[in-house]
C-alpha cells in the first residue's frame, strides 16, 4: 500500500499543528461556533448526542497492520475500546474529548494517518473495491489512481469550501463493487480498443433526500486527464450549485436541473481550458504511486489444497464459513476473507480494541500486513493463502471475526443511528440486532441466500437504504420512530433506487415485516432465483399484500 | 489600526488602505444570490441588483474608489477620467459572473485592482473566480479579498490568486498573517504554484 514521503508526512503533520491552533482559538473563544464548525468538519469531528464524533480517514480503504494496531491503542486510549467501520471505508469514534483531538491526530500521524476531509463540504474520502488488486474480475487496479486523486484533493484550495459535499468512488472491475453511480464522480477505469487505460465518467449520483443514479458524462477519458476533468466538473459545481438551502446543494440537483446534456457541455467547456494543464497525471507520477501497489510478493502455490479441502469436508461450520467469507483472488492458492462485523445482535461495523489488534496480528501473520475495510463495513485480509485458511479461522472465530454471514441477511450495512448521530431521525443499531435475533439460525440465513440489508438512520442514507434489496430509513413521525421500508434497490452495474412499500412501522414490527418480506420470496422464488431478481419479477405487489395483511397483522 | 494584508513579492505585511469600497445601498437579495444558477439569472433572465440601486449609490468626490461592477458597467461615462488616472477599481460578489466583468472592460489588466465581496466565509466560490481571474482572463494586478475574510481562509485565497485580503474588522490581522503559510509543500498545482508536487520534487521511484 502507499507509503508517505517526507512530502506526505510533512502535510500531515502541519496539518496537525494548524488544527490545534484551530481547537485552541475556538476553546479560548476567539473562534465562533459558526466559524470554528466547518473547520472542525473538515477535519472529520462532529458534535453528536453524547459527545463530538470524529471520523478517520482510510483511504479506499487500506490499512496496514501497524495503523490497525494505532486504531486500536486510540480507542482504548481516548475512546470506550471500539471503533465503528463506516460505509465510507473510513473509522469513526464515538466518544472522544474535542480536547483531545489535536493529541489524536498526533498520534495517527505517527502511522501515516489522518481525519483529512472526513467531513464538511468538501471532497471526501474516496472509496473504492475492497478486493482492487486480488479480484479475479479486475481489469484495473485502481488504487493507484485513487491515491493520486487523494493527493490532488487534499486541501485543493479551489475545492475547500464548496456547495456542499463530495463525494468520488472509483472501479476498475468488470462487476462494479464501489457502487460508482451512487457517487458525486464515479470513475469506472477500463482498458479501450487501444488497450489503453481509460475511464468513463459517471456524475451527479447520490443517496440522501433526493436518489438518483448518476449519468455518463463521458464514455471515455485518458487516464492522464482525471485530475483536470475533476476540476472542471467541480469548478462549474462550485460555482453554480446551491448554496441556500442544503437539501438542494448536491451537484445531483444542478445536473438534474440543467440537464446532463447542458452540463455536458458547461463542464466540457471548462476542459477545454483546463486540458494539460499542469495537474495532468504523467506516466513517471503514475508509476510511482504505483510501485507501492505491486502484487505481494507470493509464493507460486497450487490451486488446491489437500488439507483445506478436507477440512471442507469434514467441518461443516468451517465450509459455512468458506461458502460467505472466503472470496477468490487471481493467484492461484489464495484467497480474499471478510472478517465479519456483523455477529447477531451487535452494532453492525463496530470492532472492539482487542478485536482491532487480533485482526492486526492476523493480517501480519497471514496477509502481507495489511487489510482493507469494506463499504459493507466488514474488514478484509486481501491475501490469504490456502493452506492457511483454517488456522486462521480458528483463531477468527474465538474472537467473534467469523460469524458465515457474508452477503447474506445479517450482515446489514447500518449508520450509526439515533444511539448515536445528532442528525438521525430515528435508531438504527437496535432495528438492525433485532433483525438479527429473528434470524440467528445459519441454515435458514443460507437457505435465504444473498441479499441485501441497509439501514439509514435519517434521509442522509448512510446506510445507503436505497440501494438495498431491502432498505429501511429511519423517519420522524410527531415525534415519534418510525421505519419506512424499500424494496428493490441494488448496488452494482445494474443499479436501482428501491421503491416505498408503504406506510411506515414501529420499530417492534420491524423484525415480522422482514419476516414476511422474506417469506414471499421463499414461497415465490425458482430455484435460482435471489431475493433480488424475484422482487425485479414479481414487482412490489405480492411483498406489499403480504407486509400489510390485515387479518395477518393480528396474529 | 489598518486590517488588510497584502502580499509583496511572497511577504505578506500589513498595509495601510488607499482605496475606498463604494458599497451599493441595501437590497433584499442576500438569500437569492446563494441559490446559485439553477435558480438565479442564468436561467432565470432575474437581476440580483435594481437600476434604483446602481443610481442611488454615491461615489466619492475623490481619491481612489472601488465600485461595484454594475455600477461601473451603468454609470462609466461620468467614471472616465478617474479611470483614466487609475483610480477605479471593481468589485464583484461571489455570485456575479465574470464574462460581464470581462464584457465591461477591453483590457482586465487596466484595472489596478479587482476585489471580491465573499458575505459568508463558508461561500467557496471565490476560489474559482480568484482562479479564473488569474488563469482564464489573465489578471495581474492586485486582487483583495474582503467581507467575510478570516484568517483560516487565507492560505486558500492565496493559493487561488488572491494577494490582498481585509480581514473582517473585529479580528486580528497580525495573526491571521501566520495562517498564509500552513502548509509548506501543497500537492496539487493551483495559482500561486501551478505546477504539482510531482512534477516540483523528484519523489523517487
Amino acid at each position: 500500500m502507499y507509503k508517505y514521503d517526507k512530502i506526505d508526512q510533512q502535510i500531515v503533520d502541519e496539518r496537525v499543528a494548524q488544527y490545534r491552533d484551530q481547537t485552541r482559538r475556538y476553546l479560548a473563544g476567539e473562534l465562533s461556533e459558526d466559524e470554528f464548525r466547518p473547520l472542525r468538519l473538515q477535519n472529520g469531528l462532529y458534535i453528536q448526542r453524547h459527545a463530538p464524533m470524529l471520523r478517520i480517514a482510510v483511504p479506499y480503504g487500506m490499512l496496514s497492520s501497524r495503523q490497525l494496531h494505532k486504531l486500536g491503542d486510540i480507542a482504548s486510549k481516548y475512546d470506550k475500546g471500539y471503533g465503528h467501520f463506516s460505509t465510507r471505508q473510513n473509522c469513526q469514534l464515538n466518544w472522544p474529548k474535542l480536547e483531545d483531538v489535536p493529541d489524536i491526530l498526533a498520534e495517527l500521524a505517527t502511522v501515516e494517518m489522518h481525519a483529512i476531509q472526513t467531513s464538511g463540504n468538501c471532497i471526501r474520502n474516496i472509496t473504492t473495491d475492497q478486493f482492487a488488486g486480488i479480484a479475479p474480475d479486475e481489469i484495473i487496479d485502481p488504487r493507484a489512481m485513487a491515491e493520486v486523486m487523494r493527493q490532488w484533493s487534499t486541501f485543493h484550495p479551489e475545492f475547500a469550501l464548496l456547495p456542499r459535499k463530495f463525494k468520488i468512488a472509483v472501479s476498475g472491475t468488470q462487476q462494479d463493487r464501489s457502487i460508482v453511480q451512487a457517487h458525486d464522480i464515479g470513475m469506472e477505469f477500463y482498458k479501450d480498443s487501444n488497450n489503453q487505460t481509460a475511464i468513463k465518467v459517471w456524475v451527479g449520483g447520490g443517496l440522501g433526500r433526493t436518489p438518483i443514479l448518476g449519468s455518463v458524462i463521458r464514455e471515455h477519458l485518458e487516464w492522464q486527464h482525471a485530475l483536470t476533468y475533476c476540476e472542471a466538473i467541480v469548478r462549474v459545481y462550485n460555482l453554480h450549485g446551491r448554496r441556500d438551502n442544503a437539501y438542494k446543494a448536491r451537484i445531483k440537483i444542478l445536473v438534474k436541473a440543467l440537464g446532463i446534456e447542458e452540463f455536458k457541455a458547461q463542464v466540457e467547456a471548462e476542459w477545454a481550458h483546463l486540458k494539460n494543464a499542469p495537474n495532468t497525471i504523467t506516466e513517471a507520477e503514475l508509476a510511482r504511486v504505483g510501485k507501492h501497489f505491486e502484487a505481494m510478493p507470493y509464493e507460486a502455490l497450487p490451486a488446491h489444497d489437500a488439507n483445506f479441502d478436507a477440512a471442507v469436508a469434514s467441518n461443516p461450520a468451517f465450509a459455512a464459513w468458506v461458502k460467505r467469507c472466503v472470496h477468490p483472488h487471481k493467484t492461484a492458492g489464495y484467497r480474499a476473507v471478510t472478517l465479519s462485523l456483523k455477529p447477531h445482535g451487535k452494532a453492525p461495523g463496530d470492532a472492539t480494541s482487542e478485536q482491532m489488534h487480533v485482526v492486526a496480528d492476523l493480517a501480519e501473520k497471514y496477509s502481507f500486513g495489511e487489510l482493507r475495510v469494506s463499504h459493507e463495513q466488514n474488514l478484509i485480509l486481501a491475501d490469504v493463502k490456502l493452506s492457511d485458511l483454517f488456522t486462521l479461522w480458528e483463531k477468527a472465530r474465538a474472537n467473534g471475526l467469523a460469524t458465515p454471514n457474508i452477503g447474506l441477511l445479517t450482515d446489514i450495512i447500518c449508520c450509526p443511528g439515533g444511539d448515536f448521530c445528532s442528525l438521525a431521525n430515528a435508531k438504527s443499531i437496535p432495528i438492525a440486532e433485532a433483525i438479527q435475533m429473528q434470524f440467528d439460525n445459519l441454515d435458514y440465513l443460507h437457505d435465504i441466500g444473498d441479499i441485501e440489508l441497509n439501514i439509514s438512520g435519517c434521509m442522509n442514507a448512510c446506510g445507503h437504504h436505497h440501494v438495498g434489496h431491502i432498505g429501511i430509513l429511519g423517519v420522524d413521525k410527531d415525534g415519534s420512530e418510525w421505519y419506512q421500508v424499500s424494496v428493490g434497490g441494488k448496488q452494482g452495474n445494474d443499479a436501482s433506487i428501491g421503491a416505498v412499500l408503504g406506510p411506515s412501522f414501529s420499530a417492534e414490527e420491524m423484525p415480522n415485516v422482514i419476516q414476511r418480506l422474506i417469506d414471499v420470496y421463499i414461497q415465490e422464488r425458482t430455484a435460482e432465483e435471489r431475493f433480488i431478481d424475484t422482487v425485479r419479477r414479481l414487482g412490489l405487489a405480492p411483498f406489499k399484500a403480504h407486509v400489510y395483511a390485515k387479518d395477518e397483522v393480528a396474529a | 489600526m489598518s486590517n488588510l494584508i497584502k502580499l509583496s513579492n511572497g511577504l505578506a505585511s500589513i498595509v495601510e488602505d488607499d482605496w475606498t469600497i463604494v458599497k451599493l445601498p441595501t437590497s433584499q437579495v442576500a438569500e437569492r444570490v446563494q441559490a446559485g444558477k439553477v435558480v438565479l439569472f442564468k436561467l432565470t433572465g432575474e437581476k440580483t441588483i435594481t437600476e434604483e440601486q446602481i443610481a442611488d449609490t454615491i461615489l466619492p468626490e475623490g481619491g481612489k474608489i472601488i465600485v461595484p461592477l454594475s455600477v461601473f458597467i451603468a454609470r462609466r461615462s461620468m467614471l472616465e477620467s478617474r479611470i483614466q488616472q487609475g483610480s477605479v477599481g471593481i468589485w464583484l460578489a461571489t455570485h456575479e459572473v465574470l464574462e460581464d466583468l470581462a464584457g465591461a472592460v477591453a483590457d482586465i489588466n487596466t484595472l489596478p485592482i479587482i476585489a471580491i465581496f465573499v458575505e459568508r466565509f463558508a461561500d467557496g466560490r471565490i476560489f474559482s473566480l480568484g482562479t479564473l481571474l488569474r488563469t482564464r482572463y489573465g489578471y495581474k494586478n492586485e486582487l483583495r479579498a474582503f467581507g467575510d475574510v478570516l484568517r483560516d481562509q487565507l492560505f486558500f485565497l492565496k493559493r487561488a490568486g488572491f494577494s490582498s485580503f481585509q480581514i473582517r474588522a473585529d479580528r486580528n490581522s497580525q495573526d491571521a498573517i501566520a495562517s498564509l503559510n500552513d502548509f509548506t509543500a501543497p500537492y496539487q498545482g493551483a495559482v500561486d504554484e501551478p505546477q504539482p508536487v510531482f512534477k516540483r520534487y523528484n519523489r523517487g521511484a
